[in-house]
């Protein structure tokens, strides 16, 4: 019994020591304040070298904390009690939250280096003038492959190409509704943000055949398998892909002709925040060539910042890969916000396809 | 059991309040709303009406694959180290893994099933092609075998260990063989510890959901993922609670099933 005692005792107070330092931890999301700016972004998706360089240059001290979902993200800002500073959603979490009121309107005449973005980023549907929201990366959803790996006459020009049989139990998919989805849409030659039930269904019923070729659906547990060889063929972001071809360079990257997803990521700046000022400065010291550049070089994905392209590798900025001409564009669309009912759908939908699948 | 004062209840009921009857009112209460707000009770029919049903069934049998082989293996071994010398080292051998973080052991079996991990190896070292073991049922199954066998030994453990050896001395003299020894004394005598064990291991089983996509690849569906799903993605909290309170549902199923019997009944 004494022991029991002693036990329990132990454990309250080694609860008491957590909670003090999980509050200590707490803090520095919801203090905030003039000297200080928090900064929530998707992981590994900043050089960690140019928030030390911010800090020198302006003071302010940042505190970085990272997500690894729009949605995950917004519900953290919904129930309030964070102060974030800056964060940088894709663009139909952006919809979500200009219509939710929880953004603050962006001070141009403090962004200076905004000239510095291809006008083609700017005045997009999803937040017309950018009253809201500047660019941060882009790019695709398409296929990673190893070409020593696959037939000679796979070359995903089509996504009808994931459906060869040749490629039995080789297929790793990404684990989100809207890309799977889309993708069957986009194999039909649909719109990838389609409402019609009935294009809807066809999509589910063509995904079923995939049955035999899908190996699984993961999340960023597909990089450590590409890279290793582990895997062949994945359905992924492209800067997912860059990051896959930089370590394994037996790999290749491919945008079906049919269509595919063009996506934004923007930062924005959430009506909580307690140092706007110190937010417009981030975001334009973000803006500077020489930053975005030096940013590129680390996080792989696509910069909209043409006054950056300049001082990247010629190589990078002329792959059409990741960085697609304008008229290749035309095929990718921009995911709409499609409202919860709908998206409830295209969900229920990604679920009963994964439970076809032996 | 009597207590000096009446509020010495009153902690225990403030507990029970917050923490199981506050909670489980509030997911009953979210199942019956819809996505704007309102009340109704859709969910329940779309519950009925759509692949939620498969769902559940296959979650109840992936559930039942995992607890029947969690359950023998765990028997023979807790078996066995009651007859070890220092029964409580070796006990405490097999726990000490169970408290390390889910997700590092999951992540660990990715790298051991891997295309060139020490599994194909060692299957390459018998001249056999390497197989990628990672997504397929088998490793589901393996792997939610492996993280239950810690929380179904200890039961049956501690039920061996309280059972009086003479009894069985008592059933050899008598002339019954050690299987009938066994099937008429020593299980009967452990069926508790096996009950907690089975219910420890069957509940937790149906709403596995981390280790659905990580090893299984996304191919096996339990009612777990969906309610992750309803809950992250889809922002359908209605529909999400409605999975739970089934899940709730069947969790009192379980537990009324495998409940302890009163003592003194039928000798």
């Amino acid at each position: 019994m004494k022991s029991l005692v002693q036990i329990m005792l132990a454990i309250i107070i080694a609860c008491g020591i957590l909670s003090f330092v999980a509050s200590k931890l707490e803090a520095a999301s919801t203090a905030g304040g003039k000297d200080t700016l928090i900064v929530y972004n998707w992981g590994e998706y900043i050089d960690p070298a140019l928030i030390k360089q911010f800090e020198k240059e302006t003071g302010i001290s940042v505190i970085y904390e990272t997500y690894d979902s729009n949605e995950a993200m917004l519900t953290k800002i919904r129930q309030g009690g964070t102060s974030y500073d800056v964060v940088v959603p894709s663009e139909y979490t952006i919809e979500t939250m200009i219509k939710e009121d929880l953004l603050i309107e962006i001070d141009h005449s403090k962004l200076p280096n905004l000239q510095n973005i291809d006008p083609y980023f700017l005045d997009l549907p999803f937040d017309s003038k950018n009253k809201y929201s500047i660019p941060y990366f882009w790019g695709t959803v398409g296929v990673v492959y190893n070409p020593k790996e696959v037939p000679k006459h796979i070359t995903f020009d089509s996504w009808d190409d994931l459906w060869d049989p040749a490629l039995k139990n080789k297929v790793f998919l990404v684990d989100g509704a809207r890309e799977v989805i889309g993708m069957g849409l986009n194999s039909l030659g649909y719109s990838l943000n389609s409402r019609d039930e009935n294009e809807l269904r066809e999509a589910l019923e063509k995904l079923k055949q995939l049955n035999g070729n899908v190996k699984a659906i993961i999340g960023d547990e597909i990089t450590p398998l590409m890279i290793n060889n582990e895997a062949t063929v994945a359905v992924t972001f492209s800067g997912q892909a860059a990051d896959m071809m930089y370590e394994n360079e037996e790999l290749d990257y491919a945008v079906p002709q049919e269509g595919s997803n063009l996506w934004f990521d923007n930062m924005v700046i959430p009506k909580t925040s307690k140092n706007v000022e110190g937010a417009h400065q981030f975001i334009n010291f973000m803006l500077d060539a020489e930053v975005a550049a030096q940013n590129t070089d680390y996080v792989g994905y696509a910069i909209p910042n043409k006054a950056a392209w300049d001082l990247l590798d010629e190589e990078v900025i002329n792959d059409e890969r990741f960085y697609p001409r304008e008229e290749s564009r035309r095929n990718l669309e921009v995911y709409e916000n499609l409202g919860l009912e709908l998206l409830g759908k295209y969900n229920e939908y990604f679920l009963e396809f994964k439970m076809s699948l032996e | 059991m009597k207590f000096k004062s009446k509020s010495a209840f009153v902690p225990y009921i403030l507990w029970i309040a917050l923490f199981v009857i506050a909670p489980i009112g509030l997911i009953l209460y979210y199942s019956m709303l819809d996505l704007n707000g309102e009340f109704t009770l859709v969910n329940y029919r779309n519950f009925f009406s759509s692949a939620y049903l498969t769902m559940t069934l296959t979650s109840f049998w992936y559930a039942l694959i995992i607890t029947f082989f969690t359950l023998i293996i765990s028997y023979p071994t807790a078996y066995l180290l009651t007859k070890t010398k220092h029964k409580h080292l070796w006990l405490m051998l097999i726990i000490i893994p169970s408290w390390i973080n889910l997700l590092l052991k999951t992540y660990a079996f990715i790298g051991i099933f891997g295309l060139y991990g020490p599994v194909n190896a060692i299957v390459e070292m018998f001249g056999f092609d390497p197989t990628q073991i990672l997504f397929t049922d088998f490793s589901f199954v393996f792997v939610a075998v492996y993280i239950f066998i810690p929380f179904m030994i200890i039961p049956i453990f501690n039920a061996l260990d309280k059972m009086n050896p003479s009894l069985i001395y008592a059933a050899r003299d008598l002339g019954a063989s050690p299987l009938t020894t066994f099937r008429r004394v020593i299980f009967p005598l452990t069926i508790e510890g096996v009950k907690s064990g089975i219910q420890v291991t069957f509940i937790p089983a149906l709403s596995l959901f981390m280790i659905t996509r990580l090893i299984a690849g996304n191919k096996v569906i339990t009612l777990g993922t969906a309610i992750e799903q309803q809950f992250l993605v889809a922002q359908n909290w209605g529909m999400g609670s409605t999975i739970a309170v089934f899940l709730i549902l069947i969790m009192f199923a379980i537990m009324r099933f495998t409940r302890t019997k009163k003592k003194g009944g039928r000798a």
